[in-house]
């Protein structure tokens, strides 16, 4: 059978949603990224002597836990976007409230990403000792 | 006579099928559980991202706010809370990684996908009662 796809589409292999495999594609990279990161997360978190203040800040201020943490908050927020995304898709099926919740859930996520980034931020460049 | 669409998105002219059935399937198949329970333990874990966002801003706003936030994160709801994110994120972890399996194209199978449901359910209690030993049990935590 004759594809009813245009040479044009075929090539340019987008599809109906005209963005392709690229959500599919990033969901893939955050997950794969977030293996190693959420675990080596886990990992210090509980093996902090204790949560005090002066103790976090001390494991915050090192540069590596600094960047380590920055990642791991901006991948996992970015993650945490595409996934709540494709579930409010499929089960909010009216499309003006479809479109408000996207809109907030990605203003509270970009915020979730600045907040955490700059606290990380400061504490590492020693602004809340 | 041909009437406007009320909406300019082409999909809602009809009422075409938008996914998922969830009623056109028996809800014990462990395909099913172990897909629902990854998006339900995603979502948890989303919500969870507030809570560690806030503590982060907590830290970087001074010893009171400090104290504050550790008051209420201590608090025996906040217990619960951890409960929660625990089981989410060990489950979600190891079922993400079946996913990832499953991407490249491996253990497709109905045989295989049924063998590594139960693999995914057995790491992830395995890994929820060690982290939850170091959680809740190893050494008094301050929150």
């Amino acid at each position: 059978m004759k594809s009813l796809r245009s040479p044009l589409g075929r090539v340019v292999g987008l599809g109906a949603a005209k963005e392709g495999v690229h959500h599919w594609w990033l969901q893939r990279l955050t997950s794969i990224a977030l293996v190693p990161l959420a675990v080596w997360f886990a990992i210090s978190i509980l093996s902090l002597p204790s949560l005090d203040r002066v103790t976090v800040i001390a494991w915050m201020a090192q540069s590596w836990t600094a960047l380590l943490l920055i990642v791991f908050v901006l991948v996992a927020t970015y993650h945490s976007q595409l996934g709540v995304r494709v579930v409010v898709e499929d089960y909010v099926h009216n499309s003006g409230m479809k479109t408000l919740t996207l809109v907030i859930l990605t203003f509270a996520h970009a915020l979730l990403a600045v907040a955490g980034v700059f606290a990380i931020l400061k504490v590492a460049f020693g602004g809340a000792a | 006579m041909w009437h406007p669409p009320r909406s300019t998105h082409l999909n809602t002219l009809r009422e075409r099928p938008l996914s998922p059935h969830l009623s056109v399937y028996k809800m014990t198949r462990y395909t099913l559980a172990t897909s629902i329970f990854n998006r339900i333990t995603g979502v948890i874990l989303s919500v969870g991202l507030i809570v560690l966002i806030y503590w982060l801003m907590a830290i970087a706003s001074g010893a009171r706010s400090y104290a504050r936030a550790q008051e209420i994160l201590s608090s025996g709801l906040f217990k619960l809370v951890y409960a929660g994110l625990l089981v989410a994120f060990c489950y979600h972890l190891v079922a993400g990684i079946r996913h990832l399996v499953w991407d490249t194209g491996r253990g497709l199978e109905r045989a295989q996908a049924k063998r590594s449901a139960g693999v995914v359910v057995a790491v992830s209690i395995a890994l929820i009662l060690i982290l939850g030993y170091f959680l809740f049990f190893a050494g008094a935590r301050a929150s």
